[in-house]
């Protein structure tokens, strides 16, 4: 299924999720994927079928652990472009 | 003029002024129309949201924990949690808050670029509250509309790089790198933390990761659930204290609600009237009761943090957008979780020792209380104690290993417990009595800044807050570059 809704995830959906957000939008931009919807939100609002790609940092994995493993992403650092880049091209299947 | 009268209205009305910083951020980067009308609705629909999140919170929960602890304790109990006291302030001072965050982050990005401090704060919740702690205390030194913008715009941006500034020291040995930097107050807490860490760096490889630790209480990071908790636990406690108090029988069957209102001997009982089941049919089991304003608070939070997400969401990308065109090589300050990575386990350890912290602290300040001083309780709150404890466990992990993750974020724990005791005088004479301000950069300011304006007023506070915005320019001028110095060897 086409990746159209991407939701990233922290404790409060205030700070962290908001940067892996921004983060996402220059990845994305840099791949040439667009159209693609990119929001922020706390880990009380992951629930199958809310986003098509769910994204979270590896603190935070056992809270998306009812997601299937092709519908998230987990990073070990959330800053880190180039392993955004690499696990993001691979959803996409670029 | 209508004219005129029309456009005071339009920029004295907090939401529409939230909207507008918006706007204004998305038209400086250059986006399309149809961002520009969806970022501004989103920010303004953000702020009406965190108003109702304000209202629900105090009618569904806040007002009676504060009369029921009153009843059951004859003292006043105080929740930390910056939501909400932010929510509350927001009311007086929506229209300072906004006006002084948006100037706050213009001077952030003047003092990344022409002083030592190359920070760029985008923890943008913790801007808003802070903007709104400095609008609170200020206005306390008698500072209104344009001197109150001006100063707290310059405190606002001055702790914005202060605090990445103190701690970076211990948050490079924690990245491993200096390319980001930490942007959240509770940073004084943190700093404190390294220190004391520090006094066991001769045991710093003997790390918190080296340990199995189990991680099932990382369910905590999850706000909602943790603050529903907290909340449960105290009032299930403090309602069983007033109830076996007599709180339940205090008011004779069959009142009806209009003697109860009017009755001056019930006046602070009038947000229980649920609870004792005044002019209703059914009867509301104390233990009941106390559940659901438990969660209710949590309701109330969550209804907050949702509006206050759909207000940053648009203005920090915009504030990063500039900065980083402005001050190209600025460092970006980013929330406590970015350091959580590195030390999974340490997060747990920092988030248990330093709510033991903040158990041992609501004894002592009861004892003061007892002995010695009246003095507020401050509760020890889950989410204080689990963020800003886990990052301080965190440091002290970074610093000292094991022990030192252990004692840094024991006494973190204590400090964000006496701080918020210490500045509660400032906030109760702004009528802010049952809520305060959590981490500690915030208690930090209040205590140095809430302290001036009680003694100097008017112009000359102004002038003390504008004379510490210009300190870090005028030390990089004046000082010499040490930094600079050692790359040119």
């Amino acid at each position: 299924m086409a990746i159209q809704k991407i939701l990233c995830c922290c404790g409060s959906g205030l700070g962290s999720s908001l940067m892996v957000e921004m983060q996402i939008q220059d990845v994305l931009n840099e791949l040439g994927v667009s159209g693609v919807e990119v929001e922020h939100s706390t880990v009380s609002d992951v629930t199958p079928g809310a986003a098509d790609l769910f994204i979270v940092a590896r603190d935070l994995e056992d809270f998306i652990a009812d997601i299937p493993e092709d519908e998230k992403i987990i990073l070990s650092n959330i800053l880190d472009k180039d392993e955004m880049k690499e696990k993001l091209s691979e959803k996409f299947g670029l | 003029m209508p004219v005129v009268e029309f456009f005071v209205n339009v920029l004295s009305t907090p939401a529409i002024l939230v909207g507008l910083v918006a706007l204004l951020g998305l038209a400086l980067q250059g986006k399309p129309v149809e961002d520009l009308i969806k970022g501004t609705l989103k920010t303004i629909v953000g702020f009406l949201v965190l108003s109702a999140g304000a209202g629900f919170l105090q009618t569904g929960s806040l007002l009676a924990f504060g009369e029921i602890f009153n009843f059951a304790f004859d003292m006043q109990g105080v929740v930390p949690n910056n939501e909400a006291v932010v929510s509350l302030a927001l009311g007086e001072f929506g229209q300072a808050t906004a006006i002084i965050m948006c100037v706050g982050m213009v001077l952030n990005i003047v003092l990344a670029r022409f002083s030592r401090f190359n920070y760029i704060f985008l923890t943008g919740h913790h801007t808003l509250y802070m903007a709104a702690m400095l609008a609170i205390i200020l206005h306390v030194g008698g500072l209104s509309g344009w001197m109150l913008y001006i100063s707290g715009a310059c405190l606002l941006a001055l702790i914005m790089v202060l605090s990445p500034a103190y701690c970076q020291p211990t948050m490079r040995k924690v990245t491993g790198s200096d390319s980001v930097a930490l942007g959240h107050f509770g940073g004084a807490g943190y700093w404190l933390a390294g220190m004391v860490g520090k006094l066991f760096a001769s045991d710093r490889e003997n790390s918190t990761e080296n340990i199995k630790f189990s991680k099932r209480l990382i369910f905590l990071r999850d706000n909602t659930v943790s603050i529903g908790l907290t909340m449960i636990i105290m009032f299930l406690v403090i309602t069983g204290v007033a109830v076996s108090r007599g709180l339940l029988t205090l008011v004779p069957a069959g009142t009806t609600a209009a003697e109860f209102v009017s009755n001056p001997q019930y006046a602070g009982l009038q947000h229980l009237g649920d609870l004792l089941n005044i002019g209703t049919e059914t009867t509301t089991n104390w233990i009941v009761w106390a559940f659901t304003r438990g969660l209710s608070f949590a309701g109330g939070v969550y209804i907050i943090l949702s509006g206050v997400r759909l207000i940053i969401g648009e203005i920090v990308p915009a504030f990063k957008g500039i900065a980083q065109k402005l001050v190209p090589g600025a460092k970006p300050a980013i929330d406590c979780p970015i350091a959580f990575t590195y030390a999974p386990n340490a997060v747990i350890i920092g988030f248990l020792s330093s709510f033991v912290g903040g158990i041992l602290g609501l004894l002592i300040l009861g004892v003061i209380n007892a002995q010695i001083a009246a003095i507020a309780l401050i509760l020890p709150g889950v989410v204080p104690h689990f963020f800003c404890g886990a990052t301080a466990g965190v440091f002290g992990n970074a610093e000292g290993g094991i022990k030192g993750c252990i004692a840094g974020s024991f006494v973190h724990g204590l400090l964000i417990t006496f701080l918020p005791a210490l500045c509660m005088p400032v906030f109760t004479l702004m009528g802010f009595t049952s809520a305060t301000f959590s981490d500690a950069d915030f208690s930090i300011m209040a205590l140095i800044f809430g302290n001036v304006a009680l003694n100097v007023q008017g112009a000359v506070l102004t002038g003390i807050c504008v004379v510490c915005f210009c300190l870090p320019i005028l030390f990089n001028l004046v000082a010499p570059k040490k930094a600079e110095e050692k790359k040119a060897e």
